[in-house]
């Protein structure tokens, strides 16, 4: 069937299997290998997109339901202006390890701290707890998106 | 901590440098296995047993064979006739690749479908009929050897029971008289369940063998690709200079890497015999039901004791749940791993350790999930042990460990079964956690709480691991000995690469091993360059594991360093006209002793290297070192749980984690803090919730991320670190090894604290995972 994605503000038009997966879209169709597969059933959070910018597990969505919808991967994080705060707060507060969650861990993170821009401790943690990370115990990751939150408001405040 | 002696721009030993390995991580550019695509790739799937034990009287796959887009189906029969149907395992064993006569476990391999797309090699899988013929499973290695137990191994020749091995070591006579001068004898029998290590990426493959040349290009997540090449050659007859293994980013490890799995030897011989390339990429379930379990050690540990609370002996038997193939990853010598380290931190003379493993109709594996070898089942004997032995003697946990501990006076210290201990301050590292935990208050909480019906416990561990496999003299891998090496090349520009026989997934190699050369050259560790994984393009090691990186490659890494800064200084000698003797090296400058004016810097005699070099000298600034270490390396920590027990409902929560660990020198203290972060989840994890079980009939209970529970940040607690630092002896930078000690020091801690909270009723164990359901019913039992 004939779909058409918006992914980090580009157009791609293809012809997909009814039963494709957007993950497998994204990743072999469209060719951004940024985003991961970690498990089969919705659990690890390592394949999160954001679509129409809520994070959405893009191995329990199909290509087709994403049909005329805005996709943003880690790979669409980045702006002209350079790194989005949340990627350079992974960077600084040592956020990741091995690498395989951080997209997921990101874009859930970005669209939290849009929402609350200054999250308690538990807030983050309940709030990227549809994520799995196996390497850093977590606390890191939450420093890191506290920071971001930090950082995005300074920023704001400023303006 | 010692104060970093360069400067924050070199960043050289104790400088949280951020890490080089971000940049492409948090851009989505990293480039992990399936993140590869090469032109004209097939794809692979496999078709796994439903049954745990069954024979296969026929398989019929021509359905398959016709779809659409499949290029191949291959069966055992088909891989006989290469020769390929069995492998050998890392423990001496053989492991069907893909089943001819019978499957022994649920999710073993029995077909693969090469196809155009792996939608369609996974639609064909529907098609092949498999007909079994159902025979009995055997689900526990007790089961496994009663008498007249169905023959799992009836194709072993002389194989006439379902008995793995047997082991032991220590001394039985003495630790019988041990027992014999023992006022009592404390024991605890207790199940270390099978886990999963379940890294969040998948096992997998892409084989490219050109049919042609015969040149063999393997990428493959691989935590020790020299030694994967080697075995590679062994195992399919591949002339080994043609057999080039890349491992790429890889999506953590945690030793789920280490072994070789049928997966891979299949998709190389499709790869070979169709002359296209082939991936393959584990699903979460395949990797769960089929790839390396790590643990299930039934085990009975007793311990001689005084009256005063003195350690006399340990006495321990073991039988371990092996699955179906014996393929432990583990150094040649010891069939239970690195298992007898069991005697902890304590010094008492006498121990014997009795071992035994058993075959049953589950995955094989026994891989050291974040583990040296079976050290996280022995550390948590003993603690558990120790914990119990002060409940029955009548005094504190933290003062039966203080009267038994190894005193720092005493390294280095042989244990009674062998291990030379090289270092440590166990005393100091134990007071400064207790301090900072509140000791004393929080025993004085305890007692006021329990008055109103609260349960809270306190529980201590205080590991002891050997790391860093190791010596020649005693370690080997498949006959390979356990060294590794590190090769340097400073340019004329004054930027080096340094290429590793270890392979990162997620430590930060790319990053502290710059370190370590920044630390002794001089050059900025941001100028350094870490290449490693790709076997033509590093020098031999045997990789990533058991904590060895920094032990044996980062000493590797400290030596080349040293001999380039020996070449350097008489580079420098002849460039200021000075005595090779008078030359000193600091923080990147050569400078004459006592004039301190006269000097060059590193970058100076990196193009000096290539350009102006006394007579006779060699040009270049390059070098390779091949690091055999003499000893293994022993960090040890102190940690302490305070949890929370609801006794009507056996739910735990924890309230305080306080983490000492002394791995000696750090050389990113960043890094090493995160290192132990995600140990602690990890011990936490198999305290609490992570459980690789079967029903009785051999199906796996846990084959998913919905079943098998890892834990999320909201169940993770919150850990607080505290460090001492006794550098190793023999190390040269006197580094220890970090990754692992926090998974093998903190099950017990969270165990002893469940269990602190309820000892006063007589509870005494509770197996992992401390579920619930399981502390209720200890409560309901004793009360």
């Amino acid at each position: 069937m004939e779909i058409t994605v918006t992914i980090n503000g580009s157009d791609h038009a293809s012809d997909v299997e009814p039963r494709t997966l957007l993950v497998d879209h994204i990743r072999r169709t469209v060719g951004l290998t940024g985003t991961h597969v970690g498990c089969d059933t919705t659990s690890c959070g390592a394949c999160t997109v954001l679509m129409d910018g809520k994070p959405v597990k893009a191995c329990t969505v199909l290509a087709a339901q994403a049909d005329g919808a805005e996709v943003t991967t880690v790979e669409g994080l980045k702006t002209a202006d350079g790194l989005h705060p949340i990627q350079s707060a992974f960077t600084d507060d040592h956020g990741l390890q091995c690498g395989f969650c951080t997209p997921g861990m990101m874009l859930v993170g970005a669209s939290f701290i849009a929402e609350n821009p200054d999250p308690s401790d538990d807030e983050v943690r309940w709030a990227i707890s549809g994520n799995l990370c196996r390497c850093t115990g977590y606390m890191n990751i939450v420093k890191a998106i506290q920071t971001a939150a930090a950082r995005v408001a300074e920023s704001s405040n400023g303006s | 901590m010692a104060a970093p002696t360069t400067p924050a721009e070199i960043g050289g030993i104790g400088h949280s440098v951020q890490r080089k390995e971000d940049a492409r991580l948090i851009e989505g550019q990293g480039n992990f296995l399936d993140d590869i695509e090469l032109p004209n790739t097939l794809h692979m799937a496999i078709l796994r047993s439903p049954l745990a034990h069954a024979r296969i009287n026929g398989i019929d796959f021509s359905a398959a064979t016709d779809l659409d887009g499949v290029v191949a189906v291959v069966t055992g029969d088909l891989m006989d006739q290469h020769g390929l149907a069995w492998m050998p395992t890392l423990s001496g064993d053989t492991q069907a690749v893909l089943a001819t006569d019978k499957v022994r476990y649920q999710g073993q391999e029995v077909a693969a479908v090469i196809a155009t797309d792996p939608y369609i090699a996974t639609d064909a899988l529907e098609l092949i009929e498999v007909d079994y013929e159902d025979l009995p499973p055997i689900t526990t290695p007790q089961q496994s050897l009663e008498d007249g137990a169905a023959l799992i191994r009836d194709e072993k020749e002389g194989q006439t029971d379902n008995l793995v091995y047997t082991w032991e070591t220590g001394d039985k006579g003495a630790t019988e008289e041990a027992f014999a001068q023992a006022d009592r004898v404390v024991t605890l029998e207790t199940h270390y369940p099978r886990s999963h290590p379940a890294p969040l990426e998948t096992c997998g493959i892409l084989a490219d063998v050109n049919s042609v040349t015969g040149q063999a290009t393997i990428y493959m997540t691989s935590q020790a690709p020299h030694a994967h090449r080697t075995l590679f050659a062994m195992v399919a007859g591949l002339p080994e200079q043609n057999i080039r293994i890349v491992s790429p980013d890889i999506g953590g490890g945690f030793g789920n890497k280490v072994p070789i799995y049928p997966g891979y030897v299949v998709a190389t011989a499709a790869s070979l015999l169709i002359g296209q390339p082939v991936k393959w990429v584990e699903s979460r379930t395949e990797n769960l039901i089929s790839t390396g379990f790590a643990r299930d050690y039934y085990m009975k540990g007793e311990l001689a004791v005084t009256d005063e609370g003195r350690i006399l002996g340990l006495r321990v038997n073991m039988l371990s749940d092996q699955g179906a193939f014996y393929s432990d990853a583990q150094p040649t010598q010891f069939r239970a791993g690195l298992f007898h380290v069991v005697t902890g931190s304590y010094d008492f003379p006498a121990a014997h350790i009795d071992c035994k493993g058993a075959f049953t109709n589950k995955a094989p594996g026994g891989v050291a999930y974040r583990c040296s070898f079976r050290i996280t089942e022995a550390s948590y004997l003993i603690e558990r042990l120790v914990q119990n032995a002060a409940y029955e003697v009548g005094i504190d946990p933290a003062e039966m460990r203080l009267r038994n501990f190894i005193q720092p006076e005493q390294f280095p210290y042989e244990t009674a079964t062998g291990f030379v201990y090289d270092s440590g301050d166990y005393p100091t590292a134990l007071r400064t956690a207790l301090e900072e935990v509140g000791y004393e208050d929080l025993r004085r909480e305890q007692a006021e709480a329990r008055a109103e019906g609260r349960l809270i416990g306190i529980g201590i561990a205080h590991f002891t691991e050997a790391v860093g496999a190791g010596p020649s003299h005693t370690y080997d891998i498949a006959g390979l000995k356990m060294i590794d090496s590190a090769e340097l090349r400073v340019h004329p520009t004054g930027k080096a690469i340094l290429k590793l026989g270890v392979k990162t997934q997620g430590q930060g190699h790319e990053t502290t091993f710059a370190q370590i050369v920044a630390e002794v050259l001089g050059i900025p560790a941001n100028d350094i360059k870490v290449e490693h994984g790709d076997t033509d393009h590093t020098p031999y090691g045997l990789g990533t594991y058991a904590s060895r990186s920094t032990p044996v490659g980062g000493a590797a890494t400290a030596v080349v360093a040293r001999k380039l800064a020996d070449k350097a200084k008489k580079i420098a000698a002849h460039l200021l006209e000075a005595a090779e003797e008078d030359i000193e090296l600091a923080s990147g400058v050569l400078s004459v002793a006592g004039s301190p004016d006269r000097s060059v810097t590193i970058q100076d005699i990196a193009l000096a290297a290539y350009t102006n070099l006394p007579e006779g000298m060699e040009y270049g600034l390059e070098d390779v070192t091949y690091y055999d270490p003499p000893n293994l390396t022993y960090p040890y920590g102190s940690y302490i749980v305070v949890v929370e027990v609801d006794p009507d409902t056996g739910v735990w929560q924890v309230q305080r984690m306080v983490a000492l660990d002394d791995c000696g020198v750090r050389i990113n203290p960043m890094i090493v803090e995160g290192q132990i972060c995600g140990g602690l989840t990890e011990g936490f994890a198999m305290s609490a919730m992570q459980w690789i079980t079967f029903d009785d009939d051999g199906n796996c209970i846990g084959a998913n991320f919905m079943d098998y529970l890892v834990p999320t940040a909201w169940e993770t607690p919150r850990f607080e670190l505290l460090a001492t630092e006794v550098p190793s002896p023999h190390h040269p930078i006197g580094a220890k090894g970090v990754g692992e000690s926090a998974t093998v020091g903190s099950p017990a801690a969270f165990v002893n604290a469940v269990i602190d909270a309820v000892a006063h009723l007589g509870v005494r164990n509770i197996d992992m995972p401390v579920l619930p359901d399981r502390v209720w019913a200890a409560i309901d039992e004793a009360s």
